[in-house]
């Protein structure tokens, strides 16, 4: 028996060449298991905010810091922004490239509002000497809550070289595959949000 | 993804006007997906800001049970997710990192709630006995 014979037969039972999977074929669920990776990053941020809520050394609390109404702005803000995006991927699904490119900018639009009105606040917490070192609270706040922001600032400088790249390029199947995860980091956002808004704002004052 | 399929059916939405009763499938999704995660954000925010229920474990579980079934809501309408999905991967993935961020959860909120209740008043008798 040669040893050519034993390779010819074990090339007929099992592949002895990589097989080639079309391009991007394994973006989507690389792109979800980065997701689920990112989400239990967030979930480490809660769990130490959780536990550090009450610790305020004396300083102001959720009660005194918290304005409800401007988080129920920046909460329909970032939810209109994820329709929105909804309403551009349904634009891309028919090869409209304008269209798309229209509701992205109008997305990029409640993004930036949401980043701004966050902004705001941060900048009047800090103002009134409620930064991130008065208190382990605020110091978990500030982690937690500028960890969800940056996200939304580095998704929305993603959107906008995808814009670029559509407007340049058109609707490519590579296009459509980065606005497709861009689609989902955007709604991934929006979910975190709904914990945050949850655990810090409404929890810290009820 | 569930989007690469509306390519055929996309040219019967309009501009997101609820009116177009013929969509099937993605636009009709989207906006049953944001109409509930309205309401759902909605109730919360307008019982806190009401001034909550007399029972304060009551205004809490409404407004965590609110925040868990919109998680759900975007998961399914604005994610797509399903069990099908790249056979099934994607949603293996996800219960594995939900059954880890439970664990992760409760257990630290757990242990450290214990630690407080248990460690702190040792640590004041700790000092007051140190000279």
């Amino acid at each position: 028996m040669s040893t050519v014979t034993e390779i010819k037969t074990a090339s007929e039972y099992w592949e002895t060449e990589p097989h080639h999977h079309p391009e991007g074929a394994s973006t989507s669920i690389g792109f979800w298991v980065y997701l689920m990776s990112d989400c239990l990053m967030f979930a480490v941020l809660f769990a130490t905010f959780g536990v550090l809520r009450g610790n305020l050394a004396a300083g102001p609390g959720p009660k005194d810091l918290f304005d409800l109404s401007l988080v129920a702005v920046n909460t329909t803000m970032l939810l209109l922004s994820s329709i929105t995006y909804g309403f551009a991927m349904l634009r891309m699904g028919a090869g409209d490239k304008s269209g798309t490119l229209r509701w992205l900018a109008i997305t990029l639009f409640f993004g930036l509002c949401f980043l701004g009105i966050e902004l705001y606040e941060f900048h009047h917490m800090i103002a009134e000497g409620a930064g991130p070192w008065r208190s382990a609270f605020l110091s978990s706040f500030f982690a937690l809550v500028g960890t969800h922001g940056l996200h939304v600032t580095f998704g929305s400088i993603w959107l906008v070289t995808l814009m670029v790249q559509v407007s340049k390029f058109g609707l490519t199947s590579a296009n459509q595959r980065r606005l497709t995860c861009l689609s989902l980091f955007w709604h991934f956002l929006d979910l975190i949000w709904i914990g945050v808004f949850t655990v810090v704002y409404l929890l810290g004052v009820i | 993804m569930a989007h690469s399929h509306n390519a055929h059916d996309g040219h019967h939405h309009g501009h997101g006007h609820g009116h177009d009763d013929h969509a099937h499938g993605s636009f009709k999704s989207y906006m049953t997906g944001f109409v509930l995660a309205v309401i759902l954000t909605v109730i919360p925010f307008g019982i806190v800001m009401g001034g909550g229920f007399d029972s304060r474990a009551l205004t809490i579980a409404v407004v965590v049970l609110c925040a868990v079934a919109q998680v759900l809501v975007h998961m399914i309408y604005f994610l797509h997710m399903t069990s099908s999905a790249e056979e099934g991967w994607t949603m293996l993935s996800t219960v594995f990192t939900v059954v880890i961020v439970v664990i992760m959860l409760a257990g630290s909120l757990w242990v450290m709630f214990h630690m407080n209740t248990n460690m702190m008043p040792q640590m004041s008798h700790e000092l007051q006995v140190m000279p």
